[in-house]
C-alpha cells in the first residue's frame, strides 16, 4: 500500500459523507468570514430561516474595506460603500453570535494575520475563508482555501464544503537561502518557474531544508501566495516551528487538550512512499532577491535582470507581455535597478505580520525615502501595530516619511481611499500586480520587505544585497 | 429555495440575442449587501432612461407584461460575468423561468442555485413560443416541470429537456444547502466523533 500525503491525511479526517461521483462533504473546523463576501450569505440564512451551525467555530474579522487612518471607530468617518458593509458584518456577528473582532478592537487586522495570531488556526485543520488568500493558513499544515458566496453561505449553515479532491504536488526547496533571499524570494521564485496555472488542480505541499529554516511568518508568507501559481491550497507539514508559534495563543488548546493535540499533529507528514502527481525541486542557492516586471504574478526576475521584450516570450504570452509592459510604462532591456518608483507600500496579509515590519525598519533606520516618494506601512493587525510600536518601529518609519497607518487590507486591493494615481509606480509587498489592483492606472511591482524598502530609499528598484553592502 | 413545479402565466419576448449579465443588472449595482431588491434593477439601462424614467417602449414597462413571470429571449442569454446578481434580479423582479436557444454555462448553473428554471430549445421552438409571448396579458403560458412541457396560450405543447437531478432539486426546493442539510445526521455524527478524537477543534 502506498503511504499518504499530509493533504490525504487531513482530508481523511474531515470526509463526511462521498457520493458515487467522487463528490465528497467536507468538515470545516474554522470559518473565517468579512465583510466583502458575506453580506449576501448571511441574508440567505435569514430568508431561509437557517442558522450558523457552528458559531463557535466562525469568525468575523472587517478588514478589506476599512479606512486605515484615525477616527475609523466612528462609521461616519467611513466611506458609505465601506459603512454599510461594516455595518452589515457587526450586525451579522452579533445577530448569529459568531466570534467578532469589530474595527475598535485591538485584535482586528486582515483575517488571514487575526486568524493565526489568535490561535484559531491549527496544525491538521480545514479553514475556509471567502477569500482567496485563505492558502496561508497552510504554513500550519491546515488545508485552507478561498470559497464563493453561496459556499460561505453553505459552510455557515452546515459547517461542511462540497469538494472534489485536487492532486498532490510538492514543491521542494532544497538548501539553504543566501543572504537577502527571503520567504517572499521563494514563493514569487516557485510561480516565475511554474506560472500563474502552474498550480491549477493541484494542493502543494512545500517541503525541503529551505522551507523548514523558515519562521512561521516565512511560511505564511510562502503559503500566501500558492493561489497566485493556480493551486487550490499551500501546505507546509507542522514541525516544533510551528507548535513553538501556537502554544500559548488565545484559542490554541491547553493541558491534557495540547497533549492530545500535539500527538495528533506529529502525525501530519506526508509518508515516503507517498504518490505525488507533479514535483518541483528548486535549489534554494539558485534563488535570488526578485521583483515583478509585469501584470502577472508569473512575471518574476531577478533583480539583477532586465526588462525583457514581448518576443522573448511565445505563443499567447507574447500579447499579454507587450500589454503588461505598455500598462507598466517599461521599456525592453532596461535594467531592473533603473526602474524608479514613486511609493512604497508595505502591509497585506503576505508581508504585514511583526517580522516582516522589523525587516524593512532593518533596512531604514537612519534613512529617509528619496525625495519625491511617498511611503505607507499598514501593519496586518492592531498587535502586530501595538507591537510594533512598542520596540520602536513605527518611529524608525515615520522618521523615513512612511505614513503609520492602522490594521486592513488597505492598498493591496485599493477598495477605500488607499490607492495608486494612474501612472503612479509602488514597490509593494503584497501578492498581486493585476491592472489597477492597487487602483486604476496604478503600476504594481511585487517584492519582499526588505527590497520596497530599499527601493524607497534609493527611489528605484534595488538590489538589497548591494544596498547592504555599500551603505553598512 | 423556492420550489418550482408548475407556472402558468406571463410570459415576455426579448428577441435579443447575447444579452449578458451587465444588461441584466449593470455593475453599479454590485455594490448592495442584499441579493433582494434588484428586481427594479433589471435590465437597468433598457428599461430606464437617462433621467430614469421608464423608456415605454421597453417590454417589461408596456401594460401588457409588468407581471411577466416567463421570459423568453433570443440565443445566449446570461453571457458575461459569473455574478450571481444576475439570477437574483431576475428571480426579484418575479420570473421563474427563461427560455431561450442557449445560455452561458455560469448563468445557467446559478439560475437553478436560485430557483429560476432556464430551459435551452432549438430556434424553432423559441419561435413559436416568441409569438405567443407577443400576444401579451391574455395569452398565458404554462411551464410544467413535473411532465418537462410548456403548454402555449393555444395549447400547443412542447417538450424540454432537464437534467434529472437538477429536476428533482427544483421540484424539491432543494438548494445545494438544504440538499447538504439532508444528510444533518451524518453530520452529527461526525462532529460526535470529532468531540473524542479532536476535542480541541
Ligand atoms: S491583504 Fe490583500 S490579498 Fe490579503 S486578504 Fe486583504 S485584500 Fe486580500
Amino acid at each position: 500500500m502506498t503511504g499518504k500525503t499530509l493533504y490525504d491525511k487531513i482530508w481523511d479526517a474531515h470526509l463526511v459523507d462521498q457520493a458515487q461521483d467522487g463528490t465528497c462533504l467536507l468538515y470545516i473546523d474554522r470559518h473565517l468570514v468579512h465583510e466583502v463576501t458575506s453580506p449576501q450569505a448571511f441574508e440567505g440564512l435569514r430568508m431561509t430561516g437557517r442558522t450558523v451551525r457552528a458559531p463557535d467555530k466562525t469568525i468575523a474579522v472587517p478588514d478589506h474595506n476599512v479606512p486605515t487612518t484615525p477616527g475609523r471607530e466612528v462609521v461616519a468617518n467611513m466611506t458609505e460603500e465601506s459603512r454599510i458593509q461594516v455595518e452589515a458584518l457587526d450586525k451579522n456577528a452579533r445577530d448569529f453570535g459568531i466570534n467578532y473582532y469589530p474595527v475598535s478592537d485591538v485584535r482586528q487586522g486582515i483575517v488571514h494575520i487575526v486568524g493565526p495570531e489568535q490561535g484559531w488556526t491549527l496544525p491538521g485543520m480545514t479553514v475556509v475563508c471567502g477569500d482567496s488568500h485563505t492558502a496561508t493558513h497552510g504554513a500550519f499544515g491546515a488545508l485552507a482555501h478561498g470559497i464563493g458566496t453561496s459556499e460561505v453561505e453553505h459552510v455557515l449553515a452546515t459547517q461542511t464544503l462540497i469538494q472534489k479532491k485536487s492532486k498532490n504536488m510538492k514543491v521542494e526547496i532544497t538548501g539553504k537561502l543566501a543572504p537577502g533571499v527571503t520567504a517572499k524570494d521563494i514563493t514569487l521564485s516557485v510561480i516565475g518557474q511554474t506560472g500563474t496555472a502552474g498550480g491549477t488542480g493541484y494542493v502543494i505541499e512545500y517541503c525541503g531544508e529551505a522551507i523548514r529554516s523558515l519562521s512561521m511568518e516565512g511560511r505564511m508568507t510562502v503559503c500566501n501566495m500558492a493561489i497566485e501559481g493556480g493551486a487550490r491550497a499551500g501546505l507546509i507539514a507542522p514541525d516544533q516551528t510551528t507548535f513553538d508559534y501556537v502554544m500559548g495563543r488565545p484559542h490554541a488548546p491547553k493541558g491534557a487538550q495540547w497533549e492530545a493535540a500535539l500527538s495528533w499533529w506529529k502525525t501530519l507528514y506526508s509518508d515516503d512512499d507517498a504518490h505525488w502527481d507533479k514535483v518541483v525541486t528548486i535549489r534554494g542557492e539558485d534563488i535570488a532577491p526578485v521583483v515583478t516586471w509585469g501584470t502577472s504574478p508569473e512575471d518574476v526576475l531577478p533583480i539583477t535582470g532586465t526588462v525583457p521584450a514581448a518576443a522573448d516570450f511565445s505563443g499567447g504570452k507574447a500579447e499579454a507581455a507587450q500589454r503588461s509592459l505598455d500598462y507598466m510604462g517599461l521599456t525592453p532591456g532596461t535594467p531592473l535597478t533603473e526602474i524608479k518608483v514613486d511609493a512604497v507600500f508595505i502591509g497585506s496579509c503576505t508581508n504585514g505580520r511583526i517580522e516582516d515590519l522589523r525587516a524593512a525598519a532593518g533596512v531604514l533606520k537612519g534613512r529617509k525615502l528619496a525625495p519625491g516618494v511617498r511611503g505607507m506601512v499598514v501593519p496586518g493587525s492592531g498587535l502586530v501595530r501595538a507591537q510594533a510600536e512598542q520596540e520602536g518601529l513605527d518611529q524608525i518609519f515615520t522618521d523615513a516619511g512612511f505614513e503609520w497607518r492602522l490594521a486592513g487590507c488597505s492598498m493591496c486591493l485599493g477598495m477605500n481611499p488607499d490607492q495608486l494615481a494612474p501612472g503612479e509606480r509602488c514597490a509593494a509587498t503584497s501578492n498581486r500586480n493585476f491592472e489597477g489592483r492597487m487602483g486604476r492606472g496604478g503600476r504594481t511591482h511585487l517584492m519582499s520587505p526588505v527590497m520596497a524598502a530599499a527601493a524607497g530609499v534609493t527611489g528605484h528598484l534595488t538590489d538589497i544585497r548591494e544596498f547592504m553592502a555599500e551603505t553598512v | 429555495m423556492d420550489k418550482f413545479t408548475k407556472i402558468t402565466g406571463i410570459a415576455a419576448p426579448l428577441p435579443l440575442v447575447n444579452i449578458d449579465t451587465d444588461m441584466i443588472i449593470p455593475k453599479q449595482f454590485l455594490k448592495t449587501i442584499k441579493r433582494t431588491g434588484l428586481g427594479v434593477n433589471l435590465f437597468d439601462e433598457m428599461r430606464y432612461d437617462d433621467t430614469g424614467a421608464e423608456n415605454p417602449d421597453f417590454v417589461l414597462n408596456q401594460p401588457a407584461w409588468r407581471a411577466a413571470e416567463i421570459l423568453v429571449a433570443g440565443d445566449n442569454f446570461g453571457c458575461g460575468s459569473s455574478r450571481e446578481h444576475a439570477p437574483w434580479a431576475i428571480k426579484d423582479f418575479g420570473i421563474r423561468c427563461v427560455i431561450a436557444p442557449s445560455f452561458a454555462d455560469i448563468f445557467f448553473n446559478n439560475c437553478f442555485k436560485n430557483g429560476i428554471l432556464p430551459i435551452a430549445l432549438p430556434q424553432e421552438q423559441v419561435d413559436v413560443l416568441m409569438k405567443d409571448a407577443e400576444k401579451g396579458a391574455n395569452a398565458r403560458m404554462t411551464v410544467d416541470l413535473e411532465n418537462q412541457v410548456i403548454l402555449t396560450s393555444d395549447g400547443e405543447e412542447i417538450a424540454f429537456d432537464v437534467d434529472p437531478f437538477r429536476k428533482h432539486c427544483l421540484l424539491e426546493g432543494l438548494d445545494d444547502i438544504g440538499l447538504t442539510l439532508e444528510k444533518a445526521a451524518a453530520i452529527d455524527g461526525f462532529e460526535s466523533q470529532m468531540e473524542q478524537s479532536r476535542p480541541w477543534v
